[in-house]
């Protein structure tokens, strides 16, 4: 069992859990994922790591509340334990010293972005965040951001809270500015999609990390397979970072809905056995 | 001379309409009396061809004695002698091309259905003897801590054997559940998985360590278990790695490799979703490719999970199926239809990105190949479409590269599987064997078993000052 040493809330359903996995911590790296299971009846999801702790021997990972085994996750407490906790897994974000580096977070992939953020702070570079939100209620990590950057961009779809848009907007504009080395961009597959497609037109060699369905998490399945520069690539061995400029995303997209009926059935499902259990 | 029996006991299966919607044992286990009818017909021939079969030398005729004289303590004594998890092998070893085939009795068409008095005798064993204790540990522990990776037939075997030399053994599984490819891979119906967590509770019982959620390569690399006091390390990950065609229209959603479909299914329970969380989603026809075991297991857990229709699409002819014979009967029992000399060109998908049909090529066979069996051919202008709504690849496997790819000095084949002594099963890295499908490539349970016994043995050796 794996101990929560910190359940906390970061925005509406967005939650931050701080796990004791000392070995975990001794190997994590910014880009590398976990796999967890909840418990004996769980499905095993990956999680992107947001932070580790060695000395603590504590891995942090980000999770929003999507689908049963998420909305599970959500009513954990500080203290509670989960049964597995697998990793670090995929490969470790490349990090050296490109020069201007622009690192784009959508939603609550802030939260990934920012150890890789810091790391290619700490490796030199210049690193300009962008991150964007539907609204400034879901915005949080602004200041840790902002510490490991040296320009901070913020956007909101509904203009609640810094530059009114999308991230790409701004991403356009420093690419057309035309000292950008390199853009990592992370978040949900169309913001990837999109962010992609705007630096292609400027040659800027651009990152992203893919999250398809997974399974095992260590190559053996197949289940996340995604095609990039027409070749199947599994993301949990050969990524989860590709070159977005090569990734067929409406391939990813597809195989994201795969389940769209056995997640609703589930959650209903999770829903339902919640208010049960919290009425008696 | 007692006149030869050739009456080979059958084994009590359930009927072929029943199973095909459970996921219940389909073969039941003899009874008593046919136990004791089949173990008679054993003439304990001097020359003793079978233990010759037999991957890792269980002295045969000296378990079937045992079972004649009624005592099935002395029969599972003998066998554990050899065989640490003989209610494994019993069901999953193909013993029609190992001991029964050496059997004296295979001359006359009935040899001595060895593998079924094996699992007898398991089966006995877990119901009538007490949490199993071991006194074959017969050297001094020299207490050198050695590290096994994967818990599949070759690490469970090597890592038994570690402890009963006496040393300190860690058994690192990547997974969630011990047991390797008899977990994810082998449907409950063909190897109750009670029987496989028994069978790895057996090993614990050694005094072996088990640590769980253990990524090697990962989590912890090869290079640190042997810098941080394991004095050597036994590989036995397994070829976890799927092969997929190549052909157009393979990441369509509804296409499974068989590494995936399994492992929800026996895994992670999928056929109980929602009451477990992982789902699978099984249409009303299922294309299988592929005619090995596993190809087999696909289509009846397909056949299980409530599917119309399964094809088996295997582009040699009914000879050249790799599979068991007894699998393959049992699947065309249950109904499943062979799609013979076939082989998939691209697949169809509909307008949602899921699959609708594979178009195939009917196959003919020229000249053998390297294997020496022979190439199938594609037959031109034969295309046609078999429409199915779920696909399963049973291809194979290769090995996984996480390890290799992660570990200084180890050398592997052009088919990424690591070089080691066949024998010994050192590798050219020091402190470091491996054994099993990481070294063979995809092949049965019982090689790699053989394979981990043999490389304890010659860690053994290299433990000992």
């Amino acid at each position: 069992m794996y101990e929560i040493l910190l359940r906390e809330d970061l925005a509406p359903k967005v939650h931050l859990f701080r796990i004791n996995a000392p070995s975990v911590a001794q190997k994590a790296n910014a880009g590398q994922f976990v796999v967890i299971r909840i418990d004996e009846r769980g499905e095993r999801i990956p999680l992107t790591i947001a932070d580790w702790d060695r000395n603590e021997g504590s891995v942090s990972v980000v999770a929003m509340e999507v689908g049963a085994t998420t909305h599970r996750l959500a009513r954990l407490q500080t203290g509670d334990s989960i049964a597995n906790f697998i990793g670090p897994l995929g490969l470790a974000t490349e990090i050296e010293k490109f020069g201007t580096v622009v690192c784009v977070a959508g939603g609550f992939a802030v939260a990934t972005i920012f150890p890789i953020a810091r790391a290619m702070k700490e490796a030199g570079n210049q690193v300009i965040a962008i991150m964007g939100a539907r609204s400034r209620e879901l915005m949080f990590w602004e200041e840790r951001l902002r510490s490991v950057s040296d320009q901070l961009i913020i956007t909101t779809d509904d203009g609640s809270y810094g530059r009114k848009g999308l991230v790409t907007e701004p991403l356009k504009e420093l690419a057309a500015g035309g000292s950008i080395d390199r853009v990592i961009t992370i978040g949900p597959s169309v913001m990837m999609k999109y962010s992609a497609l705007t630096t292609k037109p400027f040659g800027i060699k651009t990152i992203v990390s893919l999250n398809p369905i997974m399974v095992d998490g260590t190559g053996m399945c197949g289940c996340c397979r995604v095609s990039v520069d027409d070749k199947t690539k599994f993301a949990c061995v050969d990524g989860p970072d590709f070159d977005g400029h090569k990734v067929d995303w409406d391939l990813l997209i597809a195989r994201q809905r795969t389940y769209l009926e056995e997640e609703k059935l589930a959650l209903e499902r999770d829903q339902h056995e919640c208010k049960c259990q919290s009425s008696s | 001379m007692a006149k030869l029996d050739l009456n080979r006991q059958p084994m009590p299966r359930q009927t072929p309409e029943k199973r095909a919607k459970n996921f219940d044992e389909v073969a039941l286990g003899y009874s008593s009396e046919q136990v004791r009818a089949e173990a008679d017909r054993c003439i304990q021939c001097p020359k003793q061809p079978c233990v010759s079969g037999c991957p890792v030398d269980i002295n045969i005729p000296g378990f079937i004695k045992a079972i004649q004289q009624d005592d099935l303590p002395e029969a599972v004594k003998v066998l554990k002698n050899k065989n640490s998890l003989p209610g494994i092998c019993g069901r999953v070893c193909p013993q029609e091309s190992q001991c029964e085939a050496k059997c004296t009795l295979a001359k006359k068409g009935a040899p001595i259905a060895i593998g079924r008095l094996e699992r007898y005798a398991a089966d006995w064993e877990r119901a009538n003897m007490k949490a199993a204790t071991d006194s074959t540990t017969a050297k001094p522990a020299p207490g050198k801590k050695v590290a096994v990776v994967g818990s599949g037939p070759a690490g469970l075997t090597a890592a038994a054997e570690l402890a009963r030399y006496g040393h300190q053994v860690t058994l690192f599984e990547a997974l969630h559940t011990a047991g390797g490819v008899l977990m994810y891979g082998i449907p409950e119906f063909r190897l109750p998985k009670e029987i496989v967590q028994n069978e790895v509770k057996y090993v614990i019982s050694l005094g072996v360590d088990l640590v769980l959620d253990a990524v090697i390569g990962k989590t912890f690399t090869v290079d640190e278990l042997l810098s941080q006091g394991y004095a050597a390390v036994f590989l036995g990950p397994g070829a976890g790695a799927p092969i997929f065609l190549n052909i157009p229209g393979e990441n369509l959603n509804g296409i499974y490799s068989a590494n995936e479909f399994l492992t929800r299914v026996n895994l992670m329970k999928a056929y109980a979703f929602p009451d477990y969380d992982t789902p699978v989603r099984i249409g009303s026809k299922v294309g299988v490719i592929g005619g090995g075991n596993v190809a087999m297991d696909a289509a009846r857990c397909a056949l299980r999970l409530g599917a119309d229709k399964v094809y088996i699409i295997y582009r040699r002819s009914e000879a050249e199926l790799p599979a068991r014979r007894e699998e393959v009967e049992n699947a065309m029992e249950e109904g499943i239809e062979f799609h013979l000399l076939t082989n998939p060109k691209q697949f169809l998908g509909n307008e949602q990105n899921w699959v609708a049909g594979m178009e195939c090529y009917r196959m003919e066979l020229g000249e053998p190949d390297e294997s020496g069996r022979r190439r199938p051919i594609a037959i031109p202008d034969t295309e046609y479409v078999i429409p199915v709504d779920t696909a399963i690849t049973a291809l194979g496997t290769r090995p996984n590269p996480i390890i290799p790819t992660s570990t200084e000095g180890l050398t592997v084949s052009r088919w990424g599987t690591v070089i080691a002594d066949e024998e010994t099963g050192r590798t050219e890295k020091a402190g470091v064997w491996a054994g099993g499908d990481i070294v063979t490539g995809s092949a049965t349970v019982i090689s790699a078993m053989g394979a981990g016994k043999r490389a304890a043995a010659d860690m053994d050796k290299y433990l000992r000052p």
